[in-house]
């Protein structure tokens, strides 16, 4: 009975699998020209002006050399770095809130944020680490912590509540490490520890691009795997098992690929807050029929955090802000938004 | 006539389980003042001047001004431990009005924006004002918190179903988030800010006033009458709000009711030692597999135990990095943490 009522969510009626599956074409296309747009716009933003014909002239070799040097050296690695860490952040965040049916259950909120944090905060006030030392001692801060939730949670029914709770006394834990650093730190090493601990993309360079794009490419091909499993683990346990989805097989799978999305993410761009609470729910809504797109979701999550650091670079002339401060001035407001106007169901 | 049996059976069963439940509440609550007791008692004769039980008791009974350790205690830890057990108890009985109210256990503090507005407002104090002492930021983070939990309430309560856990929840997850950005770009902009903000922000018992704590006492006793008439409609509303409404219970009342004491009790204590987060988050989960389902047991015990955890926080604090001292907002996360975990752990997961 169960299982019939889950097969008929997973198979609607095909006028209205047409209906959505249109929706859906339409809002990726747009998400994906947002993107698009975007990019230009951050090639040609800044100081240094650069025109479209220039942009063209270097994608035939003609260009100048400050031109190239600072589209190529400067701007570019930004806006790649930028686009895959909102992806991997909103894609974390997808799997997160879906695997453990917790709109709060996004990986700032359980800890694995908190856990790059803390690690990045020693590794700047105890060691003076940066560049690639302090993304690694980041990234294992991120998956040590979540795997230490995940072994203390254990396996078995109410696992995936447990997790959350766990997590939850985690990120406490660690922002109590984290502030006892910060209260004992140099004054000014703090403030640049801030700086990090918001999120932003200063100081890209291709080399992370291509580290993170490597990351990348294996963990989302993973993702794509989970999807169907995932499909069937949001109609609950139960119904999930009647399908042949063993939930406590499956749950451990997806939430290590969101780990380490969000690990690689927060270690080279900073936990940037809201982009992996807050973009799977927003193209929950855009596609209006509460399912879950992993593509349009990437898609979402790239643009928002290249969004942001347009407006972080150049909203206020003279200051450059890290994008994290962005991202969250601009996605509270707007989930604040949504839940005063939206009459019916919560999301 | 034979198929009533069995139910008059369960019954008088369910009586004489209500009777032995009641009992065990009732020797649990004694048990949870007598840790109070201790705790109280630890705060007030440990610390880098260690003090035997004699003149402890002399301080307090028959002060003399010419002894040193009289003075400590009676001017700096005295202070210290009321104001630790007022702002343990209003964290506590806080933290278990949030869940119940939210019907989330996640829900603390933090969660309806209550921290981040106290914290945002504070900051403002320092860059605008320049103020550096806590005793200064009370007025600052009260009105904070204030005004942080009334917006997230109005947000999370607009619309046509109301004010479900739910909306509420992330209303003060979205207000948090956005407010810590506000509080970044002050920190990352300002140097001296960043030095009178950080000491505040991981929340302490040291270097508070007891005048303070006179000029927000109405306000805490205020939010724990109000926790105490809410304590019969939170138990319905766990049952769910179309139960709750057809039992007759007006939900948007007592969802205000609750609100108010959760602002009244969390802004006084986030006023008081600056925002402590773990209190209210642990203790419910400690109480609950102990007392059931009950809001009225729970809050008298997370009354109790709130204070005590709170007072032993700051008591390790003052051992484990004497002669200097780690606040307590961090040692009880720190401590808080693996009891929760383990509470988690070994309780069957009481969902709410």
């Amino acid at each position: 009975m169960t299982a019939s009522v889950a097969r008929a969510a997973l198979a609607p009626a095909d006028g209205e699998r047409r209906h959505r599956s249109r929706r859906h074409s339409t809002v990726t296309a747009v998400l994906a020209l947002l993107l698009i747009a975007l990019t230009v716009g951050g090639l040609l933003a800044g100081p240094f002006g650069v025109g479209i014909e220039e942009l063209l002239r270097l994608v035939t070799g003609a260009a100048s050399g400050a031109t190239e040097f600072v589209v190529v050296t400067l701007r570019m690695p930004r806006l790649a770095l930028g686009a895959l860490v909102g992806a991997a952040l909103a894609l974390a965040g997808a799997l997160f809130q879906t695997v453990l049916r917790n709109p709060l259950a996004s990986p700032d909120i359980i800890g694995v944020s908190q856990g790059a944090v803390a690690a990045a905060a020693a590794g700047m006030l105890l060691f003076g680490l940066s560049g690639a030392p302090l993304a690694l001692m980041a990234f294992a801060g991120a998956v040590t912590v979540a795997a230490a939730i995940s072994l203390i949670a254990g396996r078995g029914r109410a696992a995936g509540y447990r997790f959350v709770l766990t997590g939850v006394g985690a990120a406490f834990f660690l922002q109590a490490c984290t502030g006892f650093l910060l209260t004992r730190g140099e004054v000014r090493e703090v403030q640049q520890a801030l700086v990090w601990m918001v999120g932003g993309l200063s100081g890209a360079a291709w080399p992370d691009v291509a580290v993170l794009a490597g990351a990348f490419t294996v963990l989302v091909t993973a993702a794509a795997l989970t999807a169907r499993p995932l499909r069937i683990l949001q109609l609950g346990d139960d119904a999930a098992a009647g399908l042949g989805v063993r939930a406590d097989r499956a749950r451990p799978m997806v939430l290590a690929v969101g780990v380490a999305l969000a690990a690689v993410a927060v270690a080279f761009a900073g936990p940037m807050v809201f982009v992996a609470f807050i973009s799977a729910p927003i193209v929950r809504r855009l596609l209006g029929d509460g399912s879950l797109a992993l593509v349009p979701t990437a898609l979402f999550g790239a643009a928002l955090v290249l969004a942001a650091d347009l407006v972080a670079q150049y909203a206020i002339p003279g200051a450059q802000l890290p994008a994290g401060i962005v991202t969250g001035l601009i996605g509270a407001p707007y989930l604040l938004w949504l839940l005063a106007t939206r009459r019916g169901g919560s999301s | 006539m034979a198929a009533a049996l069995p139910a008059v059976a369960a019954v008088h069963g369910r009586v004489r389980s209500r009777t032995d439940s009641s009992v065990r509440r009732t020797v649990g609550l004694a048990a949870c003042g007598a840790v109070l007791l201790a705790a109280v008692w630890l705060s007030l004769a440990v610390g880098s001047r260690s003090l035997d039980p004699a003149t402890v008791i002399g301080a307090l009974t028959d002060p003399s001004s010419a002894s040193v350790d009289h003075l400590v205690v009676r001017e700096l830890r005295v202070p210290r431990t009321v104001i630790g057990i007022a702002v343990g108890a209003a964290l506590a009985v806080a933290g278990t009005l949030m869940q119940g109210l939210t019907r989330n256990p996640l829900a603390d503090p933090g969660l309806l924006g209550v921290n981040a507005g106290a914290s945002l407002f504070v900051v403002l104090a320092i860059t605008l004002f320049g103020l550096t002492s806590p005793a200064a930021f009370v007025w600052f983070a009260f009105a904070g918190a204030a005004a942080a939990t009334v917006l997230v309430y109005a947000v999370g309560s607009a619309g046509r179903e109301g004010a479900t856990p739910m909306r509420l929840a992330l209303a003060g997850t979205a207000l948090t988030a956005g407010i810590t950005s506000i509080i970044s770009v002050l920190l990352i902009t300002r140097l001296d800010t960043v030095n009178a903000y950080r000491l505040w922000s991981v929340g302490s018992l040291a270097a508070r006033e007891l005048g303070d704590l006179a000029t927000l006492l109405p306000f805490l006793l205020a939010g724990i009458v109000l926790a105490a008439i809410c304590a019969r409609p939170l138990d319905l509303l766990a049952m769910g709000d179309d139960l709750a409404r057809g039992l007759g219970q007006n939900l948007a009342l007592a969802r205000i009711t609750a609100t108010l004491a959760i602002v009244l009790l969390c802004g006084a204590a986030t006023a008081l030692a600056g925002p402590i987060v773990f209190i209210g988050l642990v203790i419910p989960h400690i109480v609950r597999p102990f007392v059931g389902a009950s809001h009225g047991w729970m809050l008298a015990w997370a009354c109790l135990l709130g204070p005590a955890l709170l007072l032993l926080a700051d008591v390790i604090g003052r051992i484990v990095a004497a002669p200097g001292e780690l606040e307590a907002g961090l040692v009880a996360a720190a401590i808080g943490a693996p009891v929760m975990i383990a509470v988690v752990r070994t309780s069957k997961a009481v969902r709410l």
